[in-house]
């Protein structure tokens, strides 16, 4: 992304004095610093910090919008290309009520809260999310419905009111009031339901007012009339847009003349009301707490002025709206550039303005992730659109990875970057820690399925030399084989029958007994299988079987050398056996044989009496 | 960013070196005390001190740790003239109970005479191979040939490089496409020659070493080097600590068919910063070569990131401002500044929270 307008961020670290030099180490999502001398000896440093970034992926709130946001970007990979419209897409997202994300988690952080300090870190993160639930609900207006005149000042309608439902609190105190319509704020709510265009709860309001007021029920009689006849556009009937263009205008004039008239001078509110109905920008700028913000000013002014807006003509009341409502000498904060650049129509300013703006790489990648599908990136002119989808994703992902859990969400991230998301899986998948067996098994699970062959040798390797270091052989033996690592698989199996010869028993039988094909990963490994296999028909007297066993044992010559004496005396004993004694001659010749040369190569080797 | 945890080292001189296992769940530090110490990271993020001990007889530079695929092992190097390797050592129960491992020296290396300045073990794929360099110029190649008998360590190449060496980077690249790679730099001060960075690549037939590349536009010491991990690209990026802090590009040029000598490559600088105004010491690539990390003679460590277009930027300073050490970890730094006061005012109302966004005016201004 172009940050070239941004210096970069200072972070301060205490117990290190200024001048001094700083070593450092990059560590999985975080670097550790500490205090040094180059080229020089001095005195003992005290303290290594570990810095890491503002991301907070521990945080409880973002886990659930990780989650979620997850959920909906596969959601959207998977739609199939045919599908044209980007009101396909749309309803692929589940645009729920946002707050909801919030809301549970609210009541959890309160109770569970310490700090004063923790609570507001979860206020600042509750802003920012809100905020980048203002800008994303904006962006579906205008770059997904991208609804046409009429319709589309009914959607941002929709947008400021879920935005701003704090006039719904304070209407409730009002309403809940023993005398509402003389309750303090009750003008304010009467007029912010103006200012939103709800009319029918402003009428409702006016009632109760009117009530109080007999004296004065012809004029709030007039002004229900007024406010009961103005036009909204109805986006599924069959008045066409000129229809209302007439009618509102029609009924914009009337008001209009109200007030000429002076019908409502003697109730300051009411003409109040009437002015604003006319779209008056003194007055709506005297509102400006009510207001809350140029956006809203912006539609409000839209809304009593310019209903049949179309999306073009949108960026200059955005601009001057924004112009009229900051005095002189406020400066547009980040989040107004924002929503200026979206109303501009300029994605790529907007994704620009998002990304100095917002620490965590989050919104941004899923917003242009969402604009790509929508064909919107390229027709924006942004001929590297689909890369720089990719390069957004790729950060935000790998920011995931360093993650003991969520990593595994990065997984389906890195599967959707064609070009990188390969490799960058590759390398940081390798570098999870494998702190148990289980662990090990679910990232070999991920590699296996995706056919990372490297991976799953290394990450079986590791378990298995950790598993010899330890001592347990059974587990080493079985990670090797997963592994396919015959020279280990070999070590191992030498390991086993040291053991054997040490101890005169096996461990970890059960492994043993059920190797299966992949005994034949290695000469060792196949005769430890098969040796065991012997010591199981003897002892289970089925003598010959286990003569035979044991014969072929000595001829395929994959015995170890060190084993050739156990495997002589192991003979011994059966060559008495009766069931042996009875097979045919030729076979008794054999074994006899065998004997005798192992017996005089073992002894060329080893000065041993025979007991023979 | 923000200081997330302290850990009181407890060396009694300074640490030269703090190094991360591949994993990043223990970490290795040294010190001119002598000694070296293994940290371990508990499930809760504390770090607790398992292993502490006298490795050699002068400070020690730097030390590293192996590919766990062939085991806990640590190789260290030190101005003593030796390098030496460490494995650690399965102990009683009730040892690991009390949270203590053991460290057992495996092997000395002495053929260095004088200060080793570097060690660095190769990547895994190549087996356990481990690298010096020496001030007396020379670069060591070690290879154990059985992994499981780490006593045995046979020199394998001796390469002579002229000029006193202060650092190595192996090329992390595993990729068939390109031979073994590694590049020394040197901290010879005299600036009329350069070639202060060279470029060494292994070659199948000769089973040797051969110098493939000179940087001579390096002509200041060199005090670190490091390779980017390769991500599957065809050329490769090297970042050099010198007088500044520059970053290479170096493109592979194609071969003909007849050729047995090294690669040609075509270098090219990417980038140049001397923000820190007079040496840089350490440069060090994180995981995924997205972030560079410099740190220099005005006591700060730079964070270098490229954008989208490719060009390369300051994106944060770690900077030592003296201040004592609270007694708390720290916390996010207020991460409304950024959004300001028009997000409090568009904030929906949650109950009774006028008296939070009060204060959380306060954090902004």
């Amino acid at each position: 992304m172009e940050e070239v307008d941004v210096e970069p961020t200072i972070t301060n670290i205490p117990a290190i004095s200024d001048g001094k030099h700083m070593g450092f180490a990059w560590g999985p999502g975080d670097i550790l610093v500490y205090e040094t001398r180059y080229k020089a000896s001095g005195s003992g440093c005290s303290f290594i910090h570990e810095i890491r970034k503002d991301e907070d992926i521990y945080s409880p709130i973002l886990r659930k919008l990780f989650n979620e946001s997850h959920h909906i970007f596969v959601g959207l990979q998977t739609i199939r290309e045919d599908l044209p419209s980007k009101r396909d897409v749309n309803a692929q997202l589940v645009r729920k009520n946002p707050h909801s994300v919030f809301y549970s988690d609210i009541h959890f952080i309160t109770l569970f809260s310490g700090t004063i300090l923790t609570l507001i870190c979860f206020l600042l993160k509750v802003s920012i999310l809100l905020a980048i639930e203002l800008i994303w609900n904006l962006c579906e207006v205008l770059f997904i419905d991208a609804a046409p005149a009429g319709s589309l000042l009914l959607h941002l309608l929709d947008w400021v009111r879920l935005h701003k439902a704090d006039v719904d609190e304070k209407a409730r105190e009002v309403l809940q009031s023993e005398s509402p319509a003389e309750h303090r704020d009750y003008w304010d709510v009467v007029v912010s339901y103006v200012l939103q265009g709800r009319l029918e709860e402003v009428r409702q309001m006016l009632v109760k007012q009117a009530n109080l007021q007999p004296a004065a029920r012809s004029m709030y009689k007039q002004m229900d009339t007024l406010l009961s006849k103005m036009p909204f556009y109805n986006p599924g009937g069959t008045q066409t847009l000129t229809e209302f263009d007439v009618k509102w205008r029609h009924w914009h004039e009337e008001v209009d003349r109200c007030l000429q008239d002076n019908s409502f001078a003697s109730n300051r509110h009411l003409e109040l009301i009437c002015k604003i109905l006319l779209g008056d920008e003194d007055t709506l700028l005297d509102h400006k707490e009510l207001l809350g913000t140029w956006y809203h000013f912006l539609v409000t002014r839209l809304l009593f002025c310019h209903p049949t807006v179309k999306l073009t003509e949108l960026h200059y009341y955005a601009q001057s709206c924004m112009t009229m409502f900051l005095d002189s000498r406020s400066v547009p904060e980040p989040l107004d550039n924002i929503l200026l650049a979206a109303f501009e129509f300029d994605i790529h300013q907007v994704i620009k303005e998002c990304s100095i703006a917002l620490n965590n790489w989050w919104f941004v990648a899923h917003l242009t992730d969402l604009l790509d599908h929508c064909k919107l990136l390229q027709s924006h002119n942004l001929h590297f659109g689909s890369n720089l989808r990719e390069f957004l994703l790729l950060e935000y992902a790998s920011g995931l990875f360093t993650h003991h859990s969520l990593w595994q969400l990065a997984v389906d991230y890195f599967d959707h970057c064609p070009e990188f998301g390969r490799v960058y899986l590759e390398l940081q998948i390798e570098r999870v820690p494998l702190e148990t067996e289980r662990k090990a098994l679910k990232v070999l699970r991920v590699c296996e399925q995706r056919q990372m062959s490297e991976q799953v040798r290394s990450i079986c390797k590791i378990m298995a030399m950790r598993a010899l270091r330890n001592n347990r052989l059974g587990s080493a033996l079985s990670w090797s084989i997963r592994a396919k690592d015959a020279a280990f698989a070999t070590l191992i199996s030498e390991r086993f029958l040291q053991d054997y010869c040490a101890k005169g028993t096996f461990s970890d039988l059960d492994l043993i007994d059920n190797l299966g094909p992949a005994m034949l990963l290695s000469d060792r490994l196949t005769f430890l299988g098969k040796y065991r296999e012997f010591h199981k028909l003897y002892g289970e007297k089925r003598f010959r079987e286990a003569a035979k066993l044991l014969l072929s044992l000595m001829t395929a010559k994959i015995a170890p050398q060190s084993f050739w004496m156990t495997l002589l005396t192991d003979a011994l004993p059966l060559l008495e056996q009766k069931e042996v004694s009875h097979q045919s001659y030729l076979e008794r010749r054999v074994t006899a044989w065998c004997c005798t040369l192992f017996y005089i190569i073992f002894k060329s080797h080893y000065s041993i009496h025979c007991y023979c | 960013m923000f200081v997330a945890r302290s850990i009181a080292a407890d060396h009694k001189d300074l640490i030269h070196d703090v190094s991360y296992d591949f994993h990043g769940r223990r970490m290795a530090t040294c010190s001119s005390d002598q000694s070296v110490k293994v940290w371990d990271k508990s499930e809760n993020g504390e770090w607790h001190c398992t292993a502490s001990w006298k490795t050699h007889s002068g400070s020690v530079w730097r030390v590293t740790w192996a590919h766990p695929e062939f085991g806990q092992v640590l190789a260290s190097c030190s101005f003593d003239r030796t390098a030496a390797v460490w494995e650690e050592i399965v102990g009683e129960s009730n040892d690991k109970q009390r949270g203590l491992s053991h460290w057992i020296k495996r092997t000395t290396l002495v053929d260095s005479r004088t200060s080793v300045t570097d060690v660095k073990f190769a990547p895994k794929h190549m087996g356990l191979m481990l690298t010096t360099c020496s001030a007396d110029g020379v670069v060591r190649i070690y290879e154990a040939p059985d992994v499981m008998n780490l006593s045995q360590w046979s020199l394998q190449h001796e390469i002579s490089c002229k000029l006193s060496c202060s650092c190595i980077s192996w090329n992390p690249s595993s990729s068939r496409a390109h031979p073994p790679m590694f590049a020394v730099g040197s901290d010879d001060s005299n600036v009329t020659y350069g070639g202060k960075v060279q470029i060494y690549e292994y070659n199948e037939n000769t089973r040797k070493y051969a110098k493939a590349e000179t940087l001579m536009t390096v002509t200041d010491a060199v005090h670190d080097i490091a390779f980017a991990p390769n991500l599957g690209r065809s050329f490769h990026v090297l970042a050099i600590a010198t007088k500044d802090v520059r970053i290479f590009k170096l493109v592979p040029m194609r071969k003909e068919s007849t050729s047995t000598g090294p690669t040609k490559f075509e270098v090219q600088i990417v980038a140049q910063f001397d923000n820190h105004n007079s040496q840089v010491w350490r440069v060090s690539w994180n995981i995924t070569s997205t972030l560079l990390a410099s740190s220099g003679d005005d006591g700060c460590v730079r964070l270098w990131k490229a954008n989208y277009m490719d060009n390369w930027k300051c994106t944060g300073i770690l900077k030592g401002d003296g201040s004592p050490l609270t007694g708390s970890s720290g916390q996010p730094s207020a991460m409304s500044t950024v959004l300001g006061s028009s997000v409090q005012s568009s904030q929906n109302a949650l109950n009774g929270m006028s008296a939070g966004s009060q204060k959380s005016q306060h954090l902004t201004s």
